[in-house]
């Protein structure tokens, strides 16, 4: 019930997110038309305009994103006109979902792969700073943890490519064509992200130890490495999956910055050049799939909760 | 239920990597770095350099198309015209032997119904300008009249087509190479509308198919075998990449994965000096002028003493040898010199004192009382090179220490600065403008009273009547007289603009690896004649 009382709020939600990311993209300078070359006369511009419905209110051209609008024809008869949430002013022989079809899977993809780097390395990064906590193993791993934290994807993408593309030849250096261009990209995009679980699963530990049931379990004699990874883990796994839900959704829905320096033909780099190029419907279009995604993931980090700690209970 | 999520995340993640990346297909022939995506590929509404190379000749041809060497234009889909005495009546002959990709023939009523659709006020073609050569051309763009058969364009039978022009146009074959006036087919863009471009299969006149275009990815074309040169087009499959990242770009050419990369802008900036001295990094002179746009309608822009003074104190020197550092020449003037048919007249050049004395007689002596004002420049395309930003501080600078004035930077997005531009709402701006054929014509019309390109609000009807004047000429000669006339009045006497420099291309590729490819002041390239020298290279290379 809980799910479903969630689900349902989600959808006031997307609308004032719909509508929000409506009005900014219009209220920003620009128009999607705007082009180096003049149009040979004002008629033409007028014209353009007037086809992709840009001469209306923007309330309207709102209600016409969502296919909520009729028109009148010459014969003065109404007819339904199409929803334009599926037309990309930039890219006019694509449709969005043309664009979001092929350039999605890529950056799931990507996604999937620097998440699980990112939990491979970050998860048993966590686990030995914690554990010898206090000792170097702890002051090495958390430097490492924070380095990796702080040093952003485009000082990591090209110093990785410098050494295993172009120094040992081992990987390609850019593109996206067999599994092997995908190890640096993911690598180079989930670095920052096992930093942050690395600490985020050094203090949920680290917190955990002190609870009472820790110290019960201490005084029955058990193991100390036993006692973290059978009991501590579950619990102190919990800020790391509560942070997974949004960390997801970031990596999913692909990098800017990773998908240039690698040449992927993700999402990424649509999301920021459709807010640049005023490409007012696939920005509105590209809101509202990153919005989904963190609604959807974040409730599976609550359902997550309740097969993680037996205390967790959603009425 | 462990075991059971697990299993579901595998299966996801393979069903997710294999529709997401691994694509089983041949490599292509030839690969090239095309910087950015392009926009459409429809002749038609296109208008943005990546997009030119793409289709100009290559997808979609027109009755002419240019000289992979000198850009002159030569035959295409017709094999020769007459030109009457007036040069206002061009009767073009097609070829006999010309078929779609798809087999259907193809006749002058297509050439006909291909410039009426790029010229309709429907299409809103950018280009639609090119149409106002044309009788009645005018008229039927900005929707003045509505009948197409009182255009200037007929199909006299199946292999001729008669264009009449309002007044002889030197240029005039130069523009059938254009996209704009290429031929496109009817039947499937009545079929699919504004979806025509993705249509399985898609008819081309030129010499490749569209094998298939991935948004952001490639587009990759494949050889038309019944294009009517096929036995000259020696390349099957050729793969075009949006790329905008210099670094990038580099990495993949020096890696052996792209054979060609085309556009100035992806040579790394740091690495300019040494990479120019690469053999198989090639330089040309390209037909594009670096500009600074003087909004006149502000005060003090609207006094030409302050706009020459602005002019006269800019040294171009220093900015082309210590900024754009790729062999670029300092302007004096908007059409460069190796344009054809036209020397330019003496601009204005570097001389403070006198920039310092007309600023003087303008009621500014030493810079006192002069407003401070603003100067926009967008953040270079790629993000890699940052030198409209260096410009703008070294003009900074040089206009403080030589003239007193004090200038505002304001880095703004792309589309800010076109929109700006377009509502003249700007004071001081960069701009460039890329010549779209071989003439004079193609940059001193852009600054006509009312032509959308001027976005300057200069308004100067001895300029209007000297360009008209010009335009109406057979006479070559007394055509660039006239010209040169306006142009003084451009850029030496009201200055609504300050030239910078004339740009210079650079496109990198090792003539070991690649033949057929060759550098023209147009940095047009058609794929036709592409090759790669010796196919066993690249697998070495690549090995």
């Amino acid at each position: 019930m809980y799910f479903v009382r969630r689900l349902i709020f989600a959808i006031p939600l997307l609308l004032v997110i719909s509508s929000l990311a409506f009005a900014l993209v219009h209220l920003a300078p620009g128009g999607p038309f705007d082009r180096e070359r003049a149009p040979a006369s004002p008629e033409i511009e007028r014209n353009l305009r007037a086809a992709y419905h840009l001469d209306e209110p923007v309330w309207k051209q709102y209600l016409r994103f969502f296919g909520l609008v009729w028109d009148r024809d010459a014969d003065g008869r109404w007819h339904h006109a199409p929803a334009s949430f599926n037309i990309s002013y930039k890219y006019r022989s694509h449709r969005v979902s043309d664009i979001v079809g092929q350039a999605l899977p890529v950056s799931m993809t990507l996604g999937v792969l620097a998440f699980g780097f990112a939990m491979c390395v970050g998860l048993p990064l966590g686990f030995i700073t914690a554990a010898r906590r206090g000792r170097w193993p702890d002051y090495a791993g958390s430097f490492l943890a924070i380095l990796a934290v702080c040093v952003p994807g485009f000082v990591v993408g090209p110093l990785l490519i410098l050494i295993f593309s172009i120094k040992l030849h081992w990987l390609p250096v850019a593109l996206w064509e067999s599994p092997a261009h995908m190890i640096l990209p993911a690598i180079a995009l989930g670095l920052f992200f096992s930093g942050k679980i690395a600490r985020l699963f050094r203090e949920g530990l680290l917190a955990t130890v002190q609870s009472e049931f820790i110290a019960a379990a201490r005084a029955k004699g058990l193991g100390e490495n036993r006692l973290l990874l059978k009991h501590a883990v579950r619990i102190a796994i919990l800020p790391v999956v509560s942070f997974s839900g949004p960390m997801l959704a970031d990596l999913l829905t692909g990098s800017f910055v990773i998908e240039n320096i690698f040449q992927i033909p993700g999402i990424g780099v649509f999301f920021i050049n459709s807010a640049l190029n005023s490409d007012y419907t696939v920005a509105v279009d590209l809101a509202l799939l990153y919005a989904i995604l963190l609604i959807v993931l974040n409730l599976m980090v609550d359902f997550s909760y309740t097969l993680l700690d037996p205390r967790v209970k959603y009425e | 239920m462990w075991r059971n999520s697990f299993c579901c995340l595998l299966v996801f993640a393979a069903c997710l990597l294999d529709s997401g990346c691994v694509r089983r297909e041949p490599p292509a022939d030839v690969t090239l770095i095309n910087n950015a995506e392009p926009e459409t590929l429809d002749p038609a509404i296109l208008s943005g350099i990546p997009e030119f190379r793409i289709v100009m000749g290559n997808l979609f041809e027109g009755l002419t198309r240019l000289d992979p060497k000198t850009a002159r234009p030569i035959p295409g889909l017709a094999q020769g015209w007459d030109i009457s005495p007036d040069s206002c009546t061009y009767t073009f002959y097609l070829r006999t032997n010309l078929v779609w990709s798809t087999g259907e023939p193809l006749t002058a009523d297509d050439i006909v119904w291909s410039w009426l659709r790029a010229a309709s006020p429907a299409t809103a073609s950018d280009y639609a300008g090119e149409f106002f050569y044309l009788k009645n051309g005018e008229d039927f763009v900005t929707g003045k009249i509505k009948n197409p058969a009182l255009v200037g364009v007929h199909a006299v039978d199946k292999f001729t087509v008669r264009v009449e022009l309002t007044h002889p146009t030197p240029f005039f074959l130069d523009l059938c190479a254009l996209p704009v006036m290429s031929v496109v087919p009817r039947q499937t863009i009545e079929k699919y509308g504004d979806r025509w471009l993705m249509a399985q299969p898609l008819p081309v006149s030129g010499p490749f198919e569209l094998a298939y275009w991935r948004p952001n990815d490639k587009v990759r074309l494949k050889k038309n075998p019944l294009y009517w040169d096929a036995a000259n087009t020696p390349s099957q499959l050729i793969d075009i990449l949006p790329l905008g990242s210099p670094d990038t770009a580099l990495n993949l050419y020096e890696n052996g994965q792209v054979d060609i990369v085309l556009d100035r802008t992806l040579v790394p900036g740091e690495l300019l000096d040494l990479l120019r001295k690469r053999p198989d990094f090639h330089p040309f002179n390209y037909l594009g002028t670096y500009f600074i746009r003087l909004n006149v309608t502000h005060k003090p822009f609207d006094d030409p003493r302050v706009r020459r003074a602005l002019a006269l104190a800019i040294d171009k020197e220093l900015i082309v040898a210590k900024i754009t550092r790729a062999g670029e020449r300092p302007a004096a003037t908007l059409v460069p010199p190796w344009t054809a048919n036209y020397a330019s007249p003496p601009g204005l050049g570097y001389d403070p004192a006198l920039a310092r004395t007309l600023l003087a007689e303008a009621g500014y002596p030493g810079g006192k009382g002069f407003p401070r004002f603003e100067y926009m420049f967008d953040a270079a395309a790629g993000g890699g090179s940052k030198i409209h930003q260096d410009i703008a501080i070294e003009l900074q600078q040089m206009w403080r220490d030589n003239l007193g004035i004090q200038m505002d930077l304001r880095q703004v997005e792309w589309k800010v600065l076109l929109g700006s531009y377009s509502h003249l709402d700007y004071e001081t701006a960069r701009s460039s403008w890329i010549g779209d054929y071989n003439d004079a014509n193609t940059f001193l019309d852009c600054f006509t009273s009312n032509n959308g390109n001027n976005r300057t609000g200069w308004k100067n009807t001895r300029y209007d009547a000297l360009i008209s004047e010009a335009n109406g000429q057979t006479d070559l000669k007394k055509r660039e007289q006239l010209f040169q006339q306006a142009e003084t009045l451009l850029v030496h006497d009201e200055m609504p603009i300050i030239p910078i420099f004339y740009y210079a291309g650079l496109n990198y590729f090792d003539t070991n690896r690649i033949q057929g490819f060759f550098q023209n002041i147009l940095d047009d390239h058609p794929l036709e004649y592409l090759r790669k020298a010796n196919p066993k290279s690249k697998a070495q290379s690549s090995n």
